[in-house]
């Protein structure tokens, strides 16, 4: 018994070595370590606890300055959650966040607010995100004088400047946020997100709501906001496209857990595990010579209920490799002789962008 | 060639709002052939979904408003006919799958029920009868059980499996057309990746002619035979998907494929098309995309002459005074990958 916990313990500090090897070497500006985040599910008269939605379940990462890691996952993974678990706007279950070399994970509201300077979120929907009765710039000044920073500062002529910085006129100051289109209002948002010069954004989904002409400018000028001032981005999409253009590093999660994580290039060309391996393969590619000339890898079935994970590996009930084993032991997220973890039993390196030649 | 299923001839399509009229369709003419899939794209606004609800019928009026043109349905002009001969065609020879399957299906109806009541809309058939043809639909949807699916009501569905349905309520009554609306976008993408099968085996079940709308390039570069771009309520290039993605020959095509990361190659940087899409009410005069072309360089024809939709090669349309000028451009999409590196 005693060995079984010693050899986890082991497990599990490899695990967390070699996630976090997979960063660039740099400042580290972020750490999580072993995150967990259970949701309760109530029911009853007196709602009462009957169960837990394991949201996020036992994550660690880094981020080094400067860098853009790119979170993906389908809906219900948990990437958004641990987005904003990270920034605690939802408080941690267990686990630890280190923020700058300190401890940010028993932080108080209050204590979160000089944190906030230097950690900032951009949300997804550029309609919900803006008060809909305040200017815009009230909304871009607001984290100023909630700083008391405004005068100091020299709150109008910095509102000015960070319009200009993110593409936007200091004529639009004056209107309301529905006087401007979705690309427009997620560049506000970007203006609100830099008021307090921060080191690192969380960006959830931040072009997800934008059309297909418009995605690429704010792409374009995320990553001119990044080299301006050395920002880290956490960056939580479901576009694979886009997440291996904007991204270093790429971590992959499934049903509350990171699964793969590695540089762009080890998880757009070298990925491992059969997820990542499927998610890549089921992107349509835009480009009709192609058509039926890629393996695809269709997956059976849904994805299980967050409330319920399988035993095991949680992939195990839609992947084609699943063995007795997968169900009695949870692979470790380490490396397996590829280059970068994976947590799969049977890891190996599959190219599903790979152009095979099936169709005539 | 064979009389196409649906001839749409110069259709607009107006909305009466409090800011002015919006001209959502204006002047769109393209043919649909039998057993064809035909994709249009365009950004939200650009009119792709409305012309296909206009020619069911199914534009509230007022506010909305039919200001002219035809829609030759297998030979009869849908827009001149009664609501009875509409319902008759709606769920009939044309089906529809909309994007959102949980807002499109009654919630207080059991998922076979709902099926079958399709089928006995169109058809005088016994309740045994409709229950089996039921059953076997959703058994080549890949519904898992189906003789327990379909006693569930629809929210004991998953999202993909209630899209399922939908396609299964689709093809219930053997279309000639089948036009699906963003049927993915609301998907995650191995469940795409499933759907699109299922929907590629319909098509070949009923041979239904299908109007593929979506905004997502990939999905037409997947199941298209022929493309029609939208924009401001026109289209603006149609030809073969082949064609359009090696050679295309509009610069709102361009620049939409131009702005694209792409997920086989690492980019450096993304090449947007500048401004926004124009209003609808207040259109720029001549060329609708001129402000933001970068063809048209301020060319004063480009800014007084609306470009007429032209022929520039055997099936190739496009609405551009200067496609010439993108003669032997490649598109973004169909340039060759390098090899390794990067």
């Amino acid at each position: 018994m005693v060995a079984r916990e010693h050899e986890e313990q082991e497990q599990h500090e490899q695990e967390l070595r070699e996630v976090m090897e997979t960063a660039p070497i740099g400042n580290e500006i972020l750490r999580i370590e072993s995150l967990v985040k259970y949701f309760p599910i109530r029911a009853g008269l007196l709602k009462r606890m009957v169960g837990q939605v394991h949201a996020v379940d036992n994550v660690s990462l880094n981020l080094v300055q400067g860098e853009t890691l790119g979170l993906v996952g389908e809906s219900g993974c948990g990437k958004t959650t641990l987005g904003r678990t990270i920034i605690k706007l939802l408080e941690p279950t267990s686990g630890r966040i280190v923020f700058n070399g300190g401890d940010i994970t028993s932080f108080t509201r209050r204590q979160m607010r000089e944190v906030r300077r230097e950690l900032q979120i951009v949300f997804q929907d550029p309609y919900a995100s803006l008060n809909p009765r305040m200017t815009v710039r009230e909304i871009v000044a607001e984290p100023l004088r909630v700083h008391g920073l405004y005068t100091r500062l020299q709150g109008r002529r910095r509102v000015d400047e960070l319009l200009r910085t993110v593409g936007l006129s200091p004529e639009h100051a004056n209107r309301f946020p529905h006087e401007f289109s979705g690309g427009q209002r997620q560049r506000i948002g970007f203006a609100r997100a830099l008021a307090l010069n921060p080191q690192m954004l969380v960006l959830d989904e931040p072009v997800s709501a934008l059309d297909v002409s418009i995605r690429a400018q704010v792409v374009n000028l995320l990553e001119s906001l990044q080299s301006d001032f050395g920002l880290t981005y956490l960056f939580v999409a479901h576009d694979l496209s886009l997440v291996r253009h904007i991204s270093d590093r790429v971590a992959v999660m499934y049903l509350g857990k990171v699964v793969e994580i590695g540089s762009r290039h080890e998880i757009y060309e070298q990925p491992t595990h059969p997820y990542t391996q499927a998610l890549l393969s089921a992107v349509p590619v835009e480009e009709p010579t192609q058509r039926g000339k890629r393996k695809r890898i269709v997956l059976e079935g849904d994805v299980p209920s967050p409330a319920d994970p399988p035993s095991g590996c949680r992939f195990r009930t839609r992947c084609w490799k699943a063995q007795p084993i997968c169900a009695e032991e949870e692979p470790a997220l380490i490396d397996r002789g590829h280059g970068h973890p994976s947590a799969c039993h049977f890891a190996e390196i599959l190219k599903p962008l790979d152009v095979v030649e099936t169709a005539s | 060639m064979a009389e196409p299923i649906l001839s749409i001839r110069d259709l607009a399509v107006e909305f009466a709002t409090d800011d002015g009229v919006v001209r959502a369709v204006d002047g769109v003419s393209y043919d649909v052939h039998r057993g064809e899939t035909l994709g249009i794209v365009g950004e939200s606004g650009s009119g792709k979904s409305v012309s296909q609800l206009a020619i069911l019928g199914l534009i509230p009026q007022p506010p909305g408003r039919i200001v002219r043109g035809e829609a030759l349905f297998d030979g009869k002009d849908t827009l001149k006919m009664s609501k009875r001969e509409l319902r008759n065609i709606r769920g009939g020879d044309v089906a529809m799958i909309f994007q959102d399957p949980m807002t499109s299906l009654n919630p207080v109806l059991k998922v076979g029920k709902q099926i079958g009541e399709a089928i006995q809309a169109h058809r005088n058939v016994s309740d045994k009868e409709t229950r089996d043809r039921v059953i076997s639909l959703l058994e080549l949807v890949g519904v898992p059980n189906p003789k327990r699916r379909y006693d569930q009501y629809p929210h004991e569905f998953s999202g993909g499996m209630r899209q399922r349905a939908m396609i299964a309520m689709a093809i219930a009554n053997e279309p000639k057309l089948l036009i699906a609306d963003e049927p993915t976008t609301a998907l995650d993408v191995t469940i795409q990746a499933q759907i699109l099968e299922v929907l590629k085996k319909a098509q070949e079940e009923t041979h239904a002619a299908t109007i593929l709308i979506t905004h997502d390039l990939g999905l037409i570069a997947e199941m298209a035979d022929r493309v029609c771009v939208m924009y401001a309520g026109q289209v603006v290039e149609l030809t073969d998907v082949y064609t359009l993605f090696a050679a295309p020959r509009h610069p709102y095509t361009v620049g939409l494929m131009d702005s694209l990361p792409r997920l086989t190659v690492e980019e450096e940087s993304l090449r947007p098309i500048p401004g926004q899409p124009p209003s609808l009410i207040n259109r720029p005069p001549g060329c609708p995309f001129h402000p933001r072309c970068f063809l048209s360089q301020g060319r004063i024809r480009c800014r007084e002459e609306e470009p007429p939709l032209r022929r520039i090669g055997a099936a190739h349309l496009t609405a551009c005074h200067y496609a010439d000028e993108l003669e032997g451009r490649v598109g973004h999409l169909a340039e060759p990958v390098a090899a390794e590196g990067h």
